[in-house]
């Protein structure tokens, strides 16, 4: 009975937090995705590299919303908030005071670095303030009192102008790492290619984005993850397990907002500059349709998502001249962005309807696993996309 | 005091378009248990036909196929869900009409381009003299329009078949099956009427002193979310209060042009006022707790 040497390989993969000898095929090809990845920038172009600036943001917040939407089974439409926190908490911790210009902004002129950490945490810090409402509220009524923090935001960043900058913003202090800038001054020059800002801040991005999967991965498979789980399928069975449920679900909306934070510290990062108008409704939406799409409380299929949806606009925008159907924007037809709404509210519904598991489920059935299981990710595996 | 009575009157007319707009979220919560967030599009499209109608048929045509328009846009959301979701978790469904708003919204928006459509309403930027206050004529009628309306709803809920099956439905939808009652139809009704309410709210909240009708008016629309939150998801009578209240509230701070930071605090005070209430009672002011039975 303890002899471990004769289960069976099934059983092996079931069993949460041993992994077997074998690669699995799986693994080798995420890694290979990274190393493409990495390697990329030598052979794209700058607005190539500000659309995958942007998915990578995206990613790591994405990450974060299916921990708590997936997982842990509380709806949000509160993310944009919290990205707006980490990305205004960067810029006002890094920023200068007193910068030439009109701009009303103030800063503390830290440590970038420092700056981005202490902006991450403030975000968790927010995501703790609202959880005394959080872990009262079961879901639905949740998803409707997270809508508040969005429009409570909005008011914020127009008017507490010393931290924002008011309706036009401010803009953001370029990160540097122990003094080392990532910006064009000091460009290098690998492989023949110049590395300006965007080719160092991809680079950058992606270390961010793996490990912040590699995190999620590792949280979802400990005892958080399982604790996570139950509350979301019964709160009742979660207590009388022994776990606290309010400490629960604090924590996965902990979790997901400093996951927002970041994200919101590489947007100001990759735009170089905050608006008010990016941190709208829209933008909780647009995470809320990215983890469906991928499925609900799988992280590659919350990374897929997230290009999906961060990406897919862009590109159709780019790519307009030679797509049928597509128009300019602000000629009255579709252009991209509309048209890319379009198609993933559209995916959006379909998935509901036809493929709760989202395209991690569907990738799986190609792949003859297991069945799909509605709307709840595959239960000892949930860390795998 | 006149300015108080004025801004109170006024904050009883946007009251009772927010509970028109909550009580569309409280009927379909209670037949079908969806929190309906693409409710702000729906009240959208009823605008958008009403205000394209208007100038070729009569007002009250236009806004009749407008009632119809959206109802029709609510029972497709309604035949989606009971084709495959009928007894799938509440975040399942929300998320499908998140998907049906982002839809909505995207192509309205792309019709409306930059337009500010009119509703074309006859009453137009009239101002009536109360003795105490002046108020727009448009309010002054929405106030009436509202009374009957929310009159004539709560009637048909209480002593109409419908009204009865519904509430049997809503108390346990199993038993008032095996009574015979037939749960398709009645949630169909549900989401047609909040679908037709929202039609008719957006006539009012078009109407002067606003500036008119365009995709923006969705945002308005959602503010009657805290409306139907403070008063309890599953009360009408808690929609037509947390709606008043709401509405009372917005008029009383941008009457006063109460300030925070510089900033209309208008904008955000349902809100503000939604989180200190579910604060102290989560479920909102009437709503009916939640018991957990093990």
């Amino acid at each position: 009975m303890s002899d471990t040497a004769t289960r069976s390989p099934a059983q092996a993969r079931a069993a949460p937090g041993r992994s077997p000898r074998r690669v699995r095929p799986a693994t080798l090809a995420r890694v290979a995705l990274v190393i493409v990845l990495a390697v990329l920038p030598l052979y794209i172009d700058t607005s190539l590299l500000t659309i995958g600036l942007f998915t990578m943001a995206a990613v790591v917040a994405a990450i974060g919303l299916t921990v708590l939407v997936g997982t842990a089974g509380q709806l949000s439409l509160a993310h944009a908030f919290f990205l707006a926190v980490g990305g205004y908490g960067y810029a006002f911790l890094a920023g200068e005071s007193g910068v030439a210009g009109a701009s009303t902004a103030q800063g503390l002129g830290l440590d970038p670095l420092l700056a981005a950490i202490l902006a991450v945490i403030a975000a968790g810090f927010a995501g703790l303030l609202f959880s005394p409402i959080a872990s009262r509220l079961r879901g639905i009524y949740l998803g409707v009192a997270s809508l508040s923090l969005v429009f409570i935001g909005e008011f914020c960043y127009e008017n507490v102008r010393s931290v924002t900058g008011g309706f036009n913003g401010r803009a953001a202090t370029p990160f540097s790492l122990f003094g080392w800038e990532f910006t064009d001054a000091n460009t290098l020059i690998v492989a023949g290619v110049p590395f300006g800002r965007f080719e160092k801040l991809w680079e950058l991005f992606l270390v961010v984005a793996v490990l912040s999967y590699v995190f999620a991965a590792n949280v979802l498979r400990g005892r958080m993850g399982r604790a996570m789980r139950t509350v979301r399928d019964s709160e009742v069975a979660a207590a009388v397990m022994g776990v606290d449920v309010r400490r629960t679900k604090a924590g996965a909306f902990v979790l997901s907002s400093m996951y927002a934070g970041l994200g919101g510290v590489m947007v100001a990062l990759a735009f170089g500059r905050l608006t008010p108008n990016y941190f709208s409704l829209a933008l909780s939406i647009g995470f809320l349709a990215a983890i469906v799409v991928g499925g609900l409380g799988s992280i590659g299929g919350a990374a897929i998502g997230a290009f999906f949806v961060t990406a897919g606009p862009l590109l159709i925008t780019r790519y307009s001249s030679s797509l049928p159907f597509i128009s300019d924007s602000g000629s009255g037809g579709y252009d991209g962005g509309k048209a890319a709404a379009l198609l993933y509210g559209l995916a959006v519904v379909l998935v509901v309807l036809f493929e709760p598991g989202g395209l991690a489920a569907l990738g799986k059935r190609l792949a003859g696993r297991r069945p799909a299981r509605a709307l709840t990710p595959a239960p000892s595996t949930g860390a795998s996309p | 005091m006149t300015d108080f009575l004025s801004y109170l009157v006024n904050g009883i007319s946007l009251g009772g378009i927010y509970a028109l707009i909550a009580l569309g979220f409280v009927v379909v919560f209670k037949a079908t248990e969806v929190v309906n967030f693409a409710h702000g599009s729906l009240l959208v499209l009823g605008g958008y036909v009403i205000a394209r109608l208007h100038t070729d048929v009569p007002f009250v045509v236009a806004v009749l196929a407008g009632c119809a328009v959206a109802a029709v846009g609510a029972l497709v959301i309604e035949r989606l869900y009971s084709w495959r979701l009928r007894d799938s978790n509440l975040n399942a469904l929300a998320i499908l009409t998140i998907g049906v708003d982002i839809l909505l919204i995207t192509e309205l928006t792309r019709r409306f381009g930059p337009d500010i459509l009119s509703t074309g309403d006859p009453w137009g930027n009239k101002i009536v003299d109360l003795g105490f206050a002046e108020i727009a004529q448009a309010r002054l009628v929405g106030i009436g329009v509202t009374a009957v309306l929310l009159a004539a709803f709560f009637v048909a809920f209480k002593y109409s078949s419908w009204g009865i099956a519904m509430r049997a439905g809503a108390e346990d939808g199993e038993a008032a099956a095996l009574m015979g009652i037939r749960r398709g139809r009645v949630t169909m009704t549900a989401w047609a009427v909040a679908g037709a309410l929202a039609a008719v709210a957006a006539v009012f909240l078009c109407a002067f002193p606003t500036p008119g009708l365009d995709a923006s008016v969705r945002l308005t629309a959602l503010r009657a979310f805290p409306a139907a939150i403070l008063g309890g998801l599953d009360s009408t009578a808690g929609a037509v209060v947390g709606g008043l209240a709401i509405g009372i509230a917005e008029a009383m701070t941008s009457g006063y042009s109460v300030k925070l930071a510089g900033g209309n605090l208008n904008d955000v005070v349902p809100y503000l006022v939604m989180l200190l209430v579910l604060l102290v009672r989560p479920s909102g002011l009437l709503g009916t707790k939640e018991l957990t039975r093990v």
